[in-house]
């Protein structure tokens, strides 16, 4: 597909035959996630779009091949960015309760060395910053979320585990979140949560949405 | 109601596929080779969205405890029912009583057993598919093991004995009906698949992307229903790439730290990070699903509008194979004729 010159025109790339790929070439922040969210909802509404997927900065768009042509979409992805405004989207607020550390926080201890502060002081910073869930992914009722402080940032274990207990509260690089089912992951492990976050029999089926407002709270920390 | 007998790991209740949930994190799932899978179903009359047994290691035995009608696709798995051989690609009744099994198949990976009526199992969040990883749908959540007594649905149809027709037919498999256009013949245990270019392909440098072309890729045993992995020589961008977690869908080929290219398949993750080389094709994408352990990929690049015209051929072969078997079952011997020689000339007989 063609380069194109202007740094506030989105990327856009093939995915197989029935899918694009649409990126924001600006940073990884809130104001350009209101962006994201505002043209998944608009592009929802076009006709021959069978999915649209938000993500990180980006969105996935799942279209019948048979009834629009890619040149077309690409074009209409273009026109839909530049005019779209950020989404109000106020989501709900979710406390999610944590036990920090002990059997299935087992990276505390090291994730605060790594921050260069106490475990209490690391849980305080945990749990006093303000979440915004940017997208759901990965597995079943994954959220993404923006907000962490910048001073517990701790880099991904250069061995993931093979095996992540569901529930793991855990930290990989600049992002937390909650592990929602078993799967290998390279997060540090700072606690976990019985929160559910997913259940196929319920309607909706996730517990979060992209919007929603996430406070962590410490019910305990485990030695 | 059918019972399981013998089954080995891997054998788990799929239909087309759970969709529209990725962006809440719900893998697709469903059948591996979704065209084997509906042309079990168009062959027995079935909805396309019937649930069907993806079979992946045999022996696989069922007990019927019911007269039905069954279809055998994908893979050839030398397969009998009692002690006469069945056909794959083929349709034939069964009574109360018989025993179907299935052995190691001598072509392809994975067969399809399905049913007349298809095999009734809930519906959660659309589909019947199984979600192995997250454990929900399907039969109880789970891979299928000996004991288990499945449910048939309703046929949707009289029973051939009802009119002038058979039950007993077959169709011309994708492999030879389904023209290959583009890809490299006679390479003994490679599979060619064709390939789109994705988001981080002009990232590689010229040397890598010609070496991704040209390498015949060894499937590991590391491999499965989430996604194939891959032993060549490493495939490494000219720089370090950060890229966001983004949709994916089944054939993206990702492209690690380690340079070892790995393709996502149905019960991937609804997204990830690692950098897109490209993505295999739809219609390529039975080809990926038959592909054995150990055996080789070659990857060849294509265009989207090569990509489209490849997916009308399948669904030209779908109308084709609807049309036979309707013809089979109402019994005009004529009209079976005609469908056969269109079938030759789609295949370039």
């Amino acid at each position: 597909m063609a380069e194109r010159q202007n740094a506030d025109l989105p990327r856009i790339s093939m995915v197989g035959t029935c899918a694009l790929l649409c990126e924001s070439t600006g940073p990884l922040d809130i104001e350009h996630q209101r962006r994201i969210w505002a043209l998944t909802e608009e592009v929802s509404k076009w006709k021959h779009v069978l999915e649209v997927m938000p993500c990180l900065n980006n969105l996935m768009v799942i279209f019948d091949p048979f009834e629009t042509t890619i040149e077309t979409l690409e074009q209409k992805l273009i026109d839909a960015w530049v005019n779209c405004e950020a989404s109000p989207v106020q989501g709900k607020l979710v406390e999610i309760p944590v036990v920090y550390g002990g059997e299935f926080g087992l990276d505390l201890q090291e994730s605060a060395e790594h921050a260069r502060v106490s475990i209490e002081q690391f849980v305080e910073i945990h749990t006093s910053a303000d979440y915004v869930v940017y997208a759901l992914g990965s597995h079943p009722g994954f959220a993404y979320m923006g907000g962490l402080d910048p001073r517990i940032f701790v880099p991904r274990r250069t061995e993931p585990r093979l095996l992540v207990k569901a529930g793991s509260v855990a930290i990989g690089g600049s992002q937390t979140g909650v592990i929602t089912w078993a799967t290998p992951s390279g997060w540090n492990l700072i606690g976990s949560s019985s929160l559910s976050f997913f259940d196929p029999d319920t309607e909706p089926p996730a517990l979060l949405e992209p919007g929603d407002r996430i406070r962590f709270r410490a019910e305990r920390i485990e030695r | 109601m059918m019972e399981i007998l013998s089954c080995a790991a891997l054998t788990s209740v799929q239909d087309l596929g759970r969709y529209g949930f990725r962006r809440i994190g719900v893998t697709v799932a469903g059948a591996m080779d979704k065209l084997a899978l509906a042309v079990g179903n168009i062959l027995l009359g079935n909805q396309l969205s019937s649930a069907g047994i993806e079979i992946t290691i045999c022996p696989f035995r069922v007990r019927f405890h019911q007269d039905t009608s069954i279809a055998l696709t994908g893979a050839d798995c030398l397969a009998t029912l009692d002690d006469v051989p069945v056909l794959p690609w083929w349709t034939r009744s069964v009574r109360a009583g018989q025993v179907l099994t299935l052995h190691t198949p001598v072509h392809g990976a994975r067969a399809y057993l399905t049913v007349g009526g298809g095999i009734d199992v809930p519906v959660v969040m659309g589909s019947r598919s199984t979600d192995l990883k997250a454990n929900f749908g399907g039969y109880r959540g789970r891979a299928l093991k000996k004991g288990d007594i499945l449910n048939i649905g309703a046929s949707l149809r009289p029973a051939a004995s009802a009119s002038a027709g058979t039950d007993d037919f077959g169709v011309e498999p994708p492999a030879s009906a389904l023209p290959s256009n583009g890809l490299p013949q006679n390479l003994p245990g490679v599979i060619s698949v064709r390939v789109l270019p994705g988001a981080e392909y002009e990232r590689f440098p010229e040397s890598a992307l010609e070496l991704f072309w040209r390498t015949d890729w060894v499937i590991t045993p590391n491999s499965n229903r989430v996604g194939y992995k891959f032993i060549g020589p490493p495939i490494l961008p000219s720089t370090d790439l950060e890229v966001f977690s983004h949709g994916l869908v089944p054939g993206v080929i990702q492209i690690p730290p380690s340079g070892q290219p790995m393709i996502q398949m149905v019960d991937c993750n609804s997204s990830g990070g690692y950098p897109n080389l490209g993505t295999v094709i739809e219609a390529d994408y039975w080809r990926l699903a038959q592909a054995r352990l150990s055996g080789a990929i070659r990857f060849v690049k294509t265009t989207h509008p090569e990509a489209v015209s490849a997916l009308a051929a399948e669904r030209d072969y779908l109308n084709t194979v609807t049309r036979m078997a309707n013809v089979f079952r109402a019994g005009k011997p004529g009209a079976v004729n005609s469908v056969r020689a269109s079938v030759r000339r789609r295949a370039g007989a």
